[in-house]
């Protein structure tokens, strides 16, 4: 209660005469506190119990870092992947009329409804040797399941709806008397995309590739049962840290968490200064 | 012409990107819960376990939706009334378990609550078991979704002003009864777009229940969670007959969303 009365005694210009700050304040600060960082706090704390030199050991052991670089890799593909047809969709939404474009609409927020347990056997399912997509690719000697192609599809997944959803917003509020003054100067449909729409929408571009990044690589029940976990081949960051808690090895899953935390940290900061760019081309200044 | 071509291939693409990635994994859960036929469906969905994990499931997702909203409200309404210093951060520090894997999630009750936990002695004491129990899922979960419900309502709140609120402060009204006669009103499709949100995500939350729970049978186990154990059992008509339920349940918040969505829209142009 103290910090909040400091925290009211250094704005001496909040005069609003809406009662509430401090009830509402101090709810707010209490659970985020409670809630969110205490407990995030915590994973510092609990290194205590682990010296410097362990901690690196830990960190560069080659099996976590081969999971590094499977989760990078992988998430870094799906979500190129994923700004292409973000884009493309993000496009026939807003531009063209055609039959169950609604649905089509409605469905891309998908893998935010659907648990990740059940995109991730379902997935594993269908791109399986027996399943209706990986039979087919199983004709040509390609395995999808179980290898990092696997969990690429699974990242394309569930990094889909942020980019469209990223992207939408710009394409609809975009003033098209631009694109008409282009038009009728002479310019190429493809020149037109280039130089006027490409750069209104290279921000949001860039939002959705990063949220869908930051996403893959967190990821965990759809991309577990697709990759398989195969030591040095298809574990991924998160299932290290999973199996170091089986294992009741907490130090080195405190310690791979607290690497992962400052990565999605530093994604986190890029997305901010991002999306207060996007913000600012969306609200039109 | 060349225009038009350009435009069905486009729409071709995206559509078969839809039905590929979207449409035949939700088809492969139908088809394999059905493949032995509806009695194994019914008997896989009326099994004591899924009704149990089903039942927690429930109990798990209506706390997360009832802490969630009111933390996202009193959060909505300190952000957006008042001015402060430090309000970015106030609002990237709410935003931060988005960007945390569910995975790391979990991990921070267990190093609080759990058996190396600095809060251990005092439960111990107090004889009540967080994790690998009931109490360790619903924090997991709350904390999973704890900004769906406050990110909905800033951006709106921020953007409809105080103007009326304080016009209303001034002629004498509390706080409570601003709040439900204008603020309310106002915000109630934002709001209840949150709280779909919310549900969503807590119904089917895995990663982050999964390290708290322990998968104790009848006893911690969620609805994802007796899933994953049927499916590494290797009983795939018995997981994807329950997941059949996650999905039905998931299609129909989908629908919902989508016509808050319009809803919300059309608010926007009136």
């Amino acid at each position: 209660m103290q910090a909040l009365q400091k925290f009211k005694g250094k704005n001496k210009a909040n005069k609003s005469i809406i009662p509430g700050f401090g009830l509402s304040m101090g709810i707010t600060l209490s659970m985020l506190s409670f809630i969110v960082l205490i407990p995030l706090a915590s994973v510092l704390l609990s290194l205590k119990d682990i010296s410097f030199s362990e901690f690196i050991e830990v960190i560069v052991d080659r099996q976590t870092v081969s999971a590094y670089k499977v989760s990078i890799s992988c998430a870094f593909i799906a979500s190129s992947i994923n700004v292409v047809f973000g884009v493309l969709l993000a496009w026939i939404l807003t531009r063209y009329k055609f039959p169950c474009k609604r649905i089509f609409d409605g469905l891309i927020e998908l893998p935010f409804a659907l648990p990740t347990a059940v995109a991730g056997i379902s997935l594993t399912t269908l791109y399986s040797d027996k399943g209706w997509i990986g039979a087919l690719f199983n004709k040509i000697g390609v395995k999808i399941s179980y290898t990092k192609v696997g969990i690429t599809i699974a990242m394309i997944f569930i990094g889909i709806p942020f980019v469209v959803r990223s992207i939408q917003p710009i394409l609809e509020k975009l003033d098209s008397q631009y694109e008409e003054a282009a038009a009728i100067l002479g310019a190429d449909k493809h020149i037109i995309f280039l130089k006027v729409i490409f750069p209104e929408i290279l921000p949001a571009m860039l939002t959705g590739f990063a949220l869908a990044f930051a996403r893959s690589i967190g990821e965990y029940g759809s991309v577990v049962f697709i990759a398989g976990n195969i030591p040095y081949k298809t574990q991924i960051t998160p299932l290290i840290i999973m199996s170091k808690l089986e294992q009741f090895n907490y130090p080195a899953a405190t310690s791979i968490a607290l690497i992962m935390i400052i990565f999605s940290f530093i994604i986190l900061f890029g997305i901010n200064v991002l999306s207060s760019r996007v913000n600012k081309i969306a609200s039109g200044d | 012409m060349r225009e038009k071509a350009l435009k069905i291939i486009l729409i071709f693409i995206g559509a078969a990107f839809i039905v590929i990635m979207l449409i035949m994994p939700l088809l492969t859960v139908i088809a394999y819960a059905l493949r032995q036929g509806w009695n194994t469906f019914f008997n896989a969905i009326s099994d004591p376990y899924a009704i149990k994990a089903l039942k927690l499931t429930l109990f798990t997702t209506i706390i997360s939706l009832v802490v969630n909203t009111v933390f996202g409200i009193f959060a909505a309404w300190a952000i957006t009334k008042f001015n402060f210093r430090a309000k970015q951060i106030l609002i990237t520090l709410i935003d931060i378990p988005f960007s945390i894997s569910p995975i790391i999630a979990g991990l921070i009750f267990i190093v609080v609550f759990g058996r190396i936990g600095w809060a251990y002695p005092l439960l111990e004491a107090l004889n009540i078991k967080v994790v690998f129990a009931v109490p360790g899922i619903v924090l997991a979960t709350i904390f999973v979704t704890f900004p769906f419900v406050s990110r909905e309502l800033i951006p709106l709140m921020n953007s409809s002003g105080s103007d009326e609120e304080e016009a209303a402060a001034l002629m004498g009204a509390k706080g409570f009864y601003i709040f439900r006669k204008i603020t309310l009103p106002h915000i109630k499709w934002s709001l209840l777009y949150g709280m779909i949100l919310c549900t969503a995500r807590a119904l089917g939350e895995f990663g982050a229940v999964s390290v708290v729970s322990g998968h104790l049978r009848g006893k911690t186990n969620t609805l994802p969670l007796h899933v994953e154990i049927l499916y590494s059992e290797f009983n795939l008509t018995a997981a994807f007959s329950v997941a059949s339920l996650l999905v039905i349940i998931a299609v129909i918040i989908l629908i919902l969303r989508n016509l808050i969505e319009y809803r919300l829209k059309r608010g926007e142009n009136d």
